[in-house]
């Protein structure tokens, strides 16, 4: 019987698996707790906290497109008080490794949500969202520009030292995703979440306007997974030391051991959770399944193997 | 805290059977011990088009009916129509298929601790959930009344058993093709005064949820009304079904109609906010 080493690190995060639920598809881990133990995945990445309270955006929030779905969301949350006094206090019980993402309109907003988490305990690590595409204002999208993403991570690493790991989610809608992650990496992100939802539109043919009321949304699933492979594989050949968590469609153990070979250390599920709850349970067991039957020993080994030179090279 | 979603299952369930009844099918479904869990207003969501399909979100429907008395076990009656993809793919599986589904979700009908007079609404196959209620009702010595409404007579979901718990069922259709012409929500201010009605349950569509609230709030009567967003996961996990909903404090929040709902106190719900940014 073969023996597989699963774990995963993040910066000094060690998580016992390489799966996660992915920022804004698992809302806080509650609702998921009834389907399976939540200790029992890698980690919960918890929905993109702002300061304050925040209704989001007006229904319909969204629409089912061939093998994905956009969402038009933007951001409804309970402010980061509501957060850390009811929802992190939750997860710990549960005995989940913990990684907060964090949401702001302005780089202050960033700085001042890292202060707030850095005496919190139990958390494993904070996820900087910078790219969430369901903002009025598209300038406001700092993953799309490589200095604004930059003094993000930066004033969030300032503020909160070098205790707990930064991991910096980029979109997949820049020309060059490379020299974002480069930027952002030289700012202290320990690691990376790629990639966001792309900026989409479904037009209602009865009604002949947009069809979500926020107009455009961020496409999700399947439809997706490839574009999420090629931003992985791309930033892991210019940076192979910065572990990525890898996101964008997965749905079977065989799509997160593609987006693995492409160089992610560790895979978030989000929209395969809403079709199948228990999506994350078995993309855990056919992963493992996949690294044993390929001879992997362990994770490690099989991360970025997609990159290595062909064989009398 | 309650615990979301406490009494779901995941579980893989054969179909009993499939019949068309009018321009509906009427579905069952084995779902062994879950059926005693299922409560009048929940929900099931289903996994459709096969492994293979593109199609991939679970579908959401009303649980008309659950047995556990039945030959082949527990069993949900589920009434589908057949209008986009996925109810088009449910509808044309044939008996003995096994889906994937989860149930039972969502919130449930209140049942008034004593026996009061109730008046149940329902506007096209949104009639079907109402038929298990008002069984339920009636074994609590509460006088059930009916309303069925539609635009057009085919579109009237009144199974004949339906009838067997209700003290009456009227019928309106716009076309007048079917009982009486006009809205299901004309006679209602009447019937609240005739019968002294202490509660309204509805379900339909959500312009005859805010037309209902708004007779209701005026002769405060309780409304309890299953709502229909377009939902994504059935779960919470989303939040893309919300409703405005206003808080004990005056404060309006969006709520799930998933976990929230789908049964709501319809005063609450800022029917003239929905659609819109709050």
């Amino acid at each position: 019987m073969s023996t597989l080493d699963f774990s995963t690190t993040i910066g000094n995060a060690w998580f016992p698996a390489p799966t996660f639920t992915a920022s804004g598809c698992a809302s806080s881990g509650r609702e998921l707790a009834q389907f399976f133990p939540l200790r029992d995945m890698g980690g919960v990445v918890t929905k993109s906290v702002m300061s304050k309270v925040r209704p989001g955006r007006p229904t319909p929030r969204m629409a089912e497109t061939p093998s994905g779905m956009l969402n038009s969301i933007g951001l409804q949350g309970p402010g980061i008080d509501a957060f850390l006094a009811k929802d992190v206090p939750y997860l710990v019980e549960q005995k989940a490794r913990v990684i907060v993402s964090i949401a702001g309109e302005t780089i202050e907003e960033y700085s001042t949500l890292a202060r707030k988490l850095r005496a919190v305990s139990g958390i494993s690590a904070i996820e900087v969202n910078i790219s969430c595409p369901n903002v009025e204002n598209r300038g406001l999208v700092f993953a799309c520009d490589p200095e604004a993403s930059r003094r993000v991570i930066d004033g969030v690493r300032r503020t909160i030292g070098g205790e707990l790991p930064i991991i910096a989610k980029l979109s997949p809608d820049v020309t060059d995703i490379v020299s974002i992650a480069k930027g952002v990496v030289d700012a202290g992100a320990d690691g990376l979440a790629l990639i966001n939802t792309v900026l989409g539109m479904v037009i209602n043919v009865d009604t002949m306007r947009p069809h979500l009321g926020g107009k455009t949304g961020g496409l999700s699933g399947p439809a997706i997974r490839p574009i999420a492979v090629r931003a992985v594989y791309q930033v892991h050949a210019a940076l192979p030391h910065t572990p990525i968590l890898g996101m964008g469609g997965i749905a079977s153990g065989k799509d997160a051991l593609e987006m693995i070979l492409a160089g992610a250390s560790g895979v978030s599920i989000g929209t395969a959770s809403f079709g199948n709850p228990t999506a994350i349970m078995s993309i855990q067991s056919e992963l493992k399944q996949l690294l044993l039957d390929r001879g992997f020993t362990s994770l490690k080994q099989a991360v970025g193997f997609a990159h290595r030179p062909l064989e009398g090279e | 805290m309650v615990q979301i979603n406490k009494a779901a299952k995941q579980l893989l369930a054969p179909i009993v059977s499939n019949k068309k009844v009018g321009q509906y099918h009427q579905i069952i479904i084995n779902i062994g011990d879950v059926a005693a869990s299922c409560k009048p207003g929940n929900f099931v969501a289903i996994s459709v088009g096969g492994d293979s399909s593109r199609m991939v979100l679970r579908r959401a429907f009303a649980i008309s009916r659950v047995s556990t008395s039945t030959t082949v076990g527990g069993t949900m009656e589920l009434i589908v129509a057949p209008h986009g993809q996925g109810s088009k793919w449910l509808c044309a599986q044939s008996e003995g298929v096994v889906l994937d589904l989860v149930a039972p979700l969502g919130t449930a009908f209140g049942i008034p601790t004593e026996p009061v007079p109730v008046l149940l609404v329902g506007g096209g196959y949104g009639s079907a959930p109402l038929f298990g209620l008002a069984e339920l009702l009636n074994s609590r010595g509460c006088r059930v009344d009916m309303l069925l409404g539609a635009s057009t007579g085919s579109k009237i979901y009144a199974p004949m058993e339906g009838k067997r718990a209700v003290n009456s069922m009227r019928i309106y259709t716009e076309d007048g093709s079917m009982g009486s012409a006009g809205r299901v929500t004309d006679p209602i201010p009447e019937i609240i005064k005739d019968l002294n009605v202490a509660v309204i349950y509805s379900c339909g569509p959500m312009p005859m949820l805010a037309a209902i609230t708004k007779i209701s709030n005026e002769f405060d009567v309780v409304h309890q009304c299953a709502v229909e967003e377009s939902m994504a996961c059935g779960i919470g996990i989303c939040m893309t079904c919300v409703l405005p909903v206003e808080n004990e404090d005056g404060s309006v929040s969006m709520l799930r109609s998933c976990i929230d709902g789908p049964v709501m106190d319809g005063s609450k719900v800022q029917w003239d906010q929905v659609g819109q940014q709050l």
